[in-house]
């Protein structure tokens, strides 16, 4: 019998700090999986954020380095202009990359830099206990709207891949979900795409993974991929968007 | 034919994989882990298709798949 889905050779065999379901994990060994299949393991440098995912670095088996929250585009925009022969990307939950770091997120695309982003939406703050993110979906109970999300005082779920596809810089954009397997296997290629453009110097890229918080939403890890699913992915259309 | 092998210490016991496999194959064993979780064990009656979704949907990679 030959082995045919074996542990990927640059995530590090370790437990993870990651609660039971948690997305952090399967879009961890997707972004694995895609270094090792392009052989870029010993150019590739990545940025974790802050938010549960902020000790990625110990978990992957390549360069890693950590960005102040929301600022992984701005130290990868740096990164890659020193460093250009390497292969940056960032790693980023919806409240670094949509919430605190909006800002450096749109200037960085604008700026069309040729970068690789991991977008998890998770639709809440995980790290810091459950509370509401730009992209909680309206009526959501989170920490910090225990009622639900009242759009008419939080406002919309913020669908920031839709907005950063206005820009003329944006090369790549796609939603994608860790629902199913046959999700999944979507997701591992639209992450393989992006890294594809920036080895191609393509332009910026961003895959956003509708990601389980099992934890904070209140649900078993299989009723969370379910949630995704029949309710969060009508919120986030699936597919490619740019 | 096709098997699976399950890193039962590192199991988290969030039963992701349960629910995808096809033959429904894949159970919660009894006793607990180091962990204090009850993991997944694999009952193999020889008609493992080597589809791989279980290990696909494990978030901590405890699943490998032979063929
Ligand atoms: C400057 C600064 N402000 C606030 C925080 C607190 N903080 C830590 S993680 C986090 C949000 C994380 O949410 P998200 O990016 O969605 O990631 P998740 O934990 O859900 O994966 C916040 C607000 C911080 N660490 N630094
Ligand atoms: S709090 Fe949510 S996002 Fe953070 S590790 Fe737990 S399940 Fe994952």
């Amino acid at each position: 019998m030959d082995k045919i889905y074996a542990h990927p050779g640059s995530l590090r065999n370790t437990t993870t700090h990651y609660c039971p379901g948690c997305g952090h994990g399967i879009a961890h060994k997707l972004v694995c999986q895609v270094i090792d299949e392009l052989a870029i393991r010993e150019s590739v440098i990545a940025i974790a954020p802050v938010g549960c995912a902020v000790l990625a670095y110990d978990y992957w088996d390549f360069d890693c380095t950590e960005a102040a929250h929301g600022r992984a585009l701005a130290v990868a925009t740096a990164i890659k202009r020193v460093r250009p022969q390497n292969i940056v990307f960032t790693y980023q939950g919806d409240g670094d990359l949509a919430a605190i770091g909006t800002n450096e997120t749109i200037h960085a695309a604008n700026r069309g830099e040729n970068l690789t982003v991991i977008f998890i939406n998770n639709a809440v703050y995980g790290m810091t206990g459950g509370q509401m993110a730009p992209t909680t979906l309206a009526g959501q109970k989170t920490a910090t709207t225990p009622l639900g999300r009242d759009v008419k005082i939080q406002g919309y779920p913020l669908k920031i891949s839709e907005l950063l596809t206005q820009l003329p810089g944006v090369c790549y954009v796609e939603r994608v979900s860790l629902q199913s397997p046959t999700e999944i296997i979507k997701a591992k290629k639209a992450i393989k795409l992006a890294f594809e453009n920036q080895i191609n110097k393509a332009g910026f890229s961003l895959v956003e993974v509708l990601s389980p918080c099992p934890t904070y939403w209140g649900l078993s890890p299989v009723k969370s991929m379910a949630w995704i699913k029949d309710v969060m992915s009508k919120e986030f259309p699936l597919g490619r968007i740019k | 034919m096709a098997k699976i092998t399950i890193d039962k210490e590192k199991c988290k016991g969030c039963f992701l994989c349960v629910g995808v496999c096809p033959k429904a194959r894949i159970k919660a064993e009894k006793t607990l882990n180091k962990k204090g979780v009850n993991p997944v064990t694999f009952e193999d009656k020889g008609d493992c298709l080597g589809c791989s979704f279980c290990a696909i949907i494990c978030p901590d990679c405890c699943i490998e798949v032979y063929k």
